[in-house]
């Protein structure tokens, strides 16, 4: 009887707490304010990129394919957050603005590697070295939000698949 | 015991949750190891819930071969933090079917930024019965002659478990090089137990391609992975271990599932001569936002 109890406890403690971190981590008191935070922070990690890392030139930079490779890429990882046109998601930044598509090709290749893990941002080493640069093409691609660009937006290009 | 509890209280939760995960149509693309045992540096997104399948079948000398099973739900709770649950089973066969018992893993990434070697923290509770056979890490003396024992006996005992790992993976050049430590404590006053799990990988092609295919060779990662025990503390080292080494598989399929593959071998006469282990999973984007508005009425 006793063993029971205590297998019912544990099981009820187990899915609360495995519901817990969904519920809590998504608790914002002002989604706005959070969401400028979160660009802010992503773009001063632009910043804080090393000079080695800056210096870097992409490999992909002349591959005709970088570019689509990457979209499809930023859509199976990326869009989720930064939002199918890359204009700002739910929990990431725009990748259009200035401080983006200004940074060096180098830079943005960090943040990639190494994520801005405290602030949501994983990392994205388990990406392959080639695909995280292609991503970094299809971003540089982008330009400015505001600036009219040859690049199509992020989502229309192709179908989804599922 | 378990199973009544787990019939009773947890299957209705757990049917839901599948039917829900599944229906859902906003997946995610997964990139994920092909490792069972094993464990690399990389968490699971925030946000995200990965529905999780696995198989073993294993041979056994001197009684019946078995059939074990696991379910795993992944969330990345932040972008440092995943927690995950467990549910497991198995089937020996011409004896009974059982369920054996749960587990509750967290991963913890204490450094900020990405290092040659990453370090992860591991802290699992697990609550089964001494019936479990889904070998999922190697530990202590665990032999393969313990699995003799019939299950309407061997799920008699309840072994409330503490298991704690130190993951460091390095990635280079596309390859993955992993090595896990393990430290497990029965709480029921038993000594502390140890074992290891070494696991390479590498996709079979490091550019994706520029147009959406299933078959194109970014989309599989091919490895090998290796555990077994190392004795415990008044007896630590190779004696009365068990060994296995085991090629692995992994399918990323654009439609968001990951299927997974491998033929595991005994390296030693404790082990078992031969585990076949398959999986399958998929991963839910936003799972975190939709418990979130449940918990907001809705809004």
């Amino acid at each position: 009887m006793r063993t029971r109890r205590t297998g019912v406890l544990t099981s009820i403690l187990l899915i609360v707490a495995f519901f817990l971190p969904p519920a809590l981590g998504q608790e914002n008191a002002n989604p706005a304010s959070e969401k400028k935070s979160s660009a802010e922070t992503m773009y001063s990690e632009i910043g804080r990129a090393p000079e080695k890392a800056r210096a870097k030139r992409n490999p992909l930079e002349k591959d005709p394919d970088a570019v689509a490779a990457g979209r499809i890429l930023f859509e199976q990882r990326c869009a989720e957050c930064h939002g199918d046109s890359a204009e700002g998601g739910k929990k990431g930044p725009s990748l259009r603005a200035n401080e983006i598509q200004d940074a060096e090709p180098g830079a943005i290749f960090w943040v990639l590697t190494n994520g801005v893990v405290r602030k949501g941002m994983p990392v994205w080493s388990k990406l392959p070295e080639p695909q995280r640069w292609q991503l970094v093409s299809f971003i540089k691609s982008l330009g400015p939000a505001s600036a009219k660009t040859d690049a199509p937006p992020a989502n229309t290009s192709q179908p989804r698949s599922r | 015991m378990l199973g009544t509890v787990f019939i009773h209280r947890g299957l209705p939760l757990v049917s839901f949750l599948v039917l829900a995960a599944f229906s859902l149509p906003d997946f995610a693309r997964a990139q994920e190891n092909p490792y069972f045992v094993a464990y690399d540096h990389y968490l699971e997104e925030p946000g995200n819930l990965e529905i999780e399948y696995f198989s073993t079948f294993g041979t056994q000398r001197g009684g019946k071969d078995f059939h074990s099973y696991w379910m795993e739900f992944e969330y990345g709770a932040t972008a440092w933090w995943t927690t995950e649950f467990y549910l497991d089973g198995q089937t020996t066969f011409g004896d009974s079917t059982i369920f054996t018992g749960i587990r509750w893993e967290n991963r913890f990434r204490p450094l900020k930024r990405e290092h040659f070697i990453n370090p992860i923290l591991y802290v699992e509770y697990e609550h089964k019965s001494g019936a479990d056979k889904i070998l999922k890490e190697g530990e202590g003396h665990d032999v393969e002659a313990d699995f003799l024992t019939p299950n309407s006996v061997a799920r008699q005992e309840i072994i409330n478990e503490m298991e704690l790992k130190l993951i460091l993976s390095s990635t280079f050049k596309g390859w993955n090089f992993t090595q896990n430590t393990l430290a497990a404590k029965n709480l029921s006053n038993e000594p502390w137990e140890f074992g290891y799990a070494l696991g390479a990988s590498r996709p079979l092609a490091l550019k994706a391609s520029a147009r959406r295919c299933t078959l194109c060779p970014q989309n599989f990662i091919a490895g090998v992975e290796m555990y077994g025990g190392l004795g415990d503390r008044y007896h630590f080292g190779l004696h009365d271990t068990s060994h296995y080494v085991a090629p692995v598989l992994g399918w990323n399929l654009p439609s968001g599932w990951t299927l997974r593959i491998s033929p595991g071998f005994g390296l030693n006469d404790n082990s078992h001569q031969f585990l076949l282990r398959w999986g399958v999973s998929r991963e839910i984007n936003g799972f975190g936002s939709m418990v979130s508005r449940l918990f907001r009425g809705g809004q």
